[in-house]
């Protein structure tokens, strides 16, 4: 319609167009100013400062024990032995286990170990599982075959799965990464499925078939990135689950070896003496607890603001 | 007459950060009894938030901060809950635009009308039960008895909306709110919509306040009409009036906007070079077959059409009448079941994808819904040079056609680093129209393209379509339901009607003398037909 009238307001209503534009505050000042990523973020980051710098926190080698200074309360002092055979003081600020080891060094240095198992877990899974996701959802003759062997997977409890694998294996931090991260594998390929099939049907995915794009530039290039949100949230949920599970395969003697610091093989050595002394269950059990929790926490106050579906409607 | 409602300088404050202070600034309106007063605006305007504040539906976020509503002299804005509850659908009642939505999928149609009286009367089971059948034959519901035993899903859009009807009108209110009740229902069941709540309205006396952004349908069903600008009201005035001797600049602009029914002659040249010939394309959707029982759905059936550059084809047609299916069949979104589409000299229905990806650059296609056809994550800038990246030609060289072409739709050029929510939704389908152009495509087809689109953005969207099919010498395929866009954009019509073209001609032809009765069905519902808008 070239009326003179519908061309004469062009450049008027053009300019309201302009004031129609919603003003959004930024995804980063959203994080900023929500209580659970404040809280959960600052624990992570506190803990990730203490692995980190745990010789620097008045630790001795974890491995390290005397058996003079067996089964100490905490706050006693004591002697420990270093490899040279040298005897020096220490203060056994959580106390010491029926080796004579030093908890607090311990459990200091096994926040290193379940900050990686959780992390690397996390993130294996989830490039696993998007790979899958994508595949099935996007291309439509793998969906069947590839979602029933997903389907298998999530048929066995995840902890047995785990357990068996690490048995397979020699223990290592690897193989119990790898053990723990392959039961997330079908829920992060279930997620990501769902989510690429109403994706692909979104008009800017035609609008990029019909201007030529690769099949991999339009599953990598459009799809992916509009999955990262709810991606980035079990991403969080995958690390809390395979903190605990690590601690759990530790705990039962099939996960690290004994000598390993990490949570779960202080209280499973703990565990014994429990009654007597309840400081050696205790420590490591606070710090797991503190730890789970702080990234649970993370994850719902990152769902809140980049889950578009939870987030508040004005 | 006595006033039914009495809306009082009401205004009404939007949350702090919102594009403007008030949803509704000092709005003074009033229904008598008997009489349909149609607020119009385009979206934005407030038009739905007066509705439900009159309703006392609003949330939270939106409460009046001035003013009074009176019905029938009570202040609606003082009013308690438990005060509210009795008033609506016994003194007032709304009807909403997705009838699907407003009712309760896993409740029979009965039970949703029986509970109104349930709550509002003492009858018994009995005489509730003939009166919810005497409500569903006065608004012509074929086969009462099956249509009360019905659920939801069962019935057709406009069933749907004749529920929606019955629900609201059984306790005979004053007041009826009609928010959009046609817009999401096809041409020919709008027609019907709007006769029959001209009937009861008339039968009953109820006053009625309806609410549209289509100013076909207020030429139909106003006796008053308000428009309504960013808030704030800018002419009230009786139909005739209105649309005689609109005064202020914003509704003449808004009625210059409406596109006119009668087609504009264009001359086109017969024997410019065929861009598209489709002949006896088929769509067949099959499900089930293995054990299930197989069901078949012809979207699309002998299909064929010739399109020569320069010439605009409309194809025109109702919801489900497989316009969208031949769009995409062309465009090879989706592979055509039989039959063949010629790009040029290239066959392009039976070829591979491998084979197809050289070829797509030549149909280039724009979406409806200009929300959901740019990827949220990417520039502007990106989404325009895409295609051409993708067909080797160098960034700096796609970056510099991409700025040109922000020209051509009139956009800042500046502004292609900026991400699509930064712009409205006119913006952003200019943006898709230059997406599209940045391929240099020999076919652009445009999938019901300015559907979404507020009337003066649309007037200025289809100008825009016009200036560069005649600046780049293209065809274009142009889908939509709308007959009066259709007019005034397309050089040659193909009617659709569940899956077939059943007329095929020049848009003077069909326009001027349609033959296929089906076509003459569909002229005779748009609304406003009697009133000669955009000229």
């Amino acid at each position: 319609m070239s009326t003179p009238a519908a061309s004469a307001t062009l450049a008027a209503s053009l300019s309201t167009e302009d004031a129609n534009i919603v003003a959004r505050a930024s995804v980063w000042s959203k994080l900023a100013r929500h209580w659970g990523v404040r809280i959960g973020g600052a624990a992570m980051l506190l803990l990730t400062l203490i692995a980190l710098a745990a010789p620097l926190l008045g630790t001795v080698d974890p491995t390290l024990f005397d058996p003079g200074s067996r089964d100490l309360l905490p706050g006693a002092q004591g002697e420990i032995t270093t490899l040279e055979g040298e005897s020096i003081k220490h203060e056994f600020m959580m106390g010491s286990d029926s080796f004579g080891r030093d908890i607090y060094s311990r459990v200091i240095y096994g926040t290193r170990v379940s900050l990686i198992v959780g992390l690397a877990c996390a993130l294996v899974s989830v490039f696993l599982g998007v790979l899958a996701g994508l595949s099935a959802g996007y291309l439509r003759w793998l969906d069947m075959p590839l979602m029933r062997v997903m389907d298998g997977i999530m048929a066995i409890p995840g902890i047995l799965i785990a357990i068996a694998l690490v048995a397979l294996w020699k223990a290592s931090l690897l193989s119990v990464i790898v053990a723990i991260a392959i039961p997330e594998i079908p829920r992060v390929t279930r997620l990501v499925r769902s989510l690429v099939l109403s994706i692909r049907e979104e008009p800017y995915v035609e609008a990029a078939v019909s201007l030529g794009t690769s099949t991999f530039k339009i599953m990598f290039g459009h799809i992916l990135p509009n999955t990262a949100a709810p991606l980035i949230v079990q991403g969080t949920y995958i690390c809390a689950s395979a903190i605990l599970t690590e601690a759990i395969l530790s705990f039962l003697g099939v996960g690290l070896p004994t000598d390993f610091p990490t949570w779960g093989n202080i209280m499973a050595e703990g565990r014994v003496q429990f009654q007597q002394f309840p400081h050696n269950v205790f420590f490591p059990g606070i710090f797991l607890a503190v730890t789970v929790l702080a990234v649970n926490v993370l994850g719902d106050g990152l769902r809140d603001v980049l889950d578009p579906k939870m987030a508040k409607k004005v | 007459m006595g006033a039914v409602l009495e809306i009082r300088d009401l205004t009404i404050a939007l949350p702090r950060g919102a594009d403007r202070g008030n949803a509704v600034t000092g709005v003074n309106l009033t229904v008598d009894r008997g009489e349909i007063v149609c607020l119009v605006g385009e979206s934005g305007s407030g038009k739905s938030v007066i509705a439900h504040a009159v309703m006392g539906l609003s949330p939270k976020e939106l409460r009046a901060t001035g003013g009074e509503i009176l019905l029938e002299g009570e202040d609606i804005l003082k009013a308690s809950p438990a005060r509210l509850r009795e008033l609506r659908c016994v003194r007032m009642s709304m009807i909403f635009q997705e009838p699907m939505t407003a009712l309760n999928p896993v409740m029979r149609c009965d039970a949703q009308i029986e509970e109104v009286l349930a709550m509002h009367t003492s009858l018994n089971a009995e005489e509730r039960r003939a009166r919810v059948r005497r409500i569903i034959e006065e608004v012509h519901l074929p086969d009462p008895e099956r249509m009360m035993a019905s659920y939801p899903h069962q019935l057709s859009g406009g069933q749907r909306q004749r529920i929606m009807i019955a629900i609201a009108l059984i306790m005979e209110p004053v007041l009826l709110i009609a928010d959009e009740p046609t817009t999401a229902l096809d041409v020919t069941t709008q027609a019907q919509i709007l006769k029959l709540i001209r009937e009861l309205q008339q039968k009953h006396g109820t006053g009625v306040l309806f609410i549209t952004h289509d100013f076909g349908v207020v030429a139909e069903i106003a006796d008053r009409v308000a428009v309504l600008r960013l808030g704030a009201l800018v002419e009230t005035k009786t139909k005739t009036e209105l649309l005689a001797r609109p005064e202020h600049a914003y509704t003449q602009m808004l009625i210059a906007s409406v596109p006119s029914i009668k087609p504009r002659h264009r001359g086109s040249d017969a024997a410019a070079p065929i861009v598209l010939k489709t002949e006896a394309l088929a769509k067949i959707y099959s499900s089930g077959g293995f054990l299930a029982r197989k069901r078949e759905v012809h979207a699309a059936v002998d299909v064929s059409f010739t399109l020569r550059r320069g010439q605009t084809l409309g194809i025109v047609g109702e919801s489900g009448s497989g316009k969208s299916t031949v769009a995409r069949c062309i465009a090879r979104l989706i592979d055509p079941t039989s039959g063949s589409v010629k790009l040029g000299n290239d066959e392009i229905a039976t070829m591979s994808a491998g084979a197809l990806r050289p070829l797509r650059r030549r149909v280039q296609i724009v979406f409806q819904d200009p929300y959901r056809s740019l990827n949220p994550r990417r520039t502007v800038g990106e989404a325009i040079i895409e295609g051409p990246l993708n067909y080797g030609i160098s960034r700096s060289d796609a970056l510099e056609r991409a700025r040109k072409l922000m020209e051509t739709v009139r956009l800042d050029p500046s502004a292609l680093n900026r991400y699509p929510h930064q712009f409205s939704g006119g913006q952003r389908q200019r943006i898709c129209i230059a997406r599209a152009l940045a391929m240099e495509p020999e076919l652009l087809i445009a999938d019901e393209a300015v559907s979404a689109l507020d009337v003066s953005v649309q007037a200025q969207v289809l100008d825009l379509l016009d200036e560069i099919r005649d600046r780049m010498n293209l065809a274009m395929l142009f889908i939509t339901h709308d007959l009066r866009v259709a007019a005034q954009v397309c050089d040659h019509v193909a009617v659709m009607s569940k899956g077939r073209v059943v007329e095929y001609g020049t848009a003077a032809d069909v326009f001027g003398a349609p033959q296929h009765a089906y076509t003459q069905a569909l002229f005779a519902a748009a609304p406003g037909r009697d009133y000669a808008f955009g000229s």
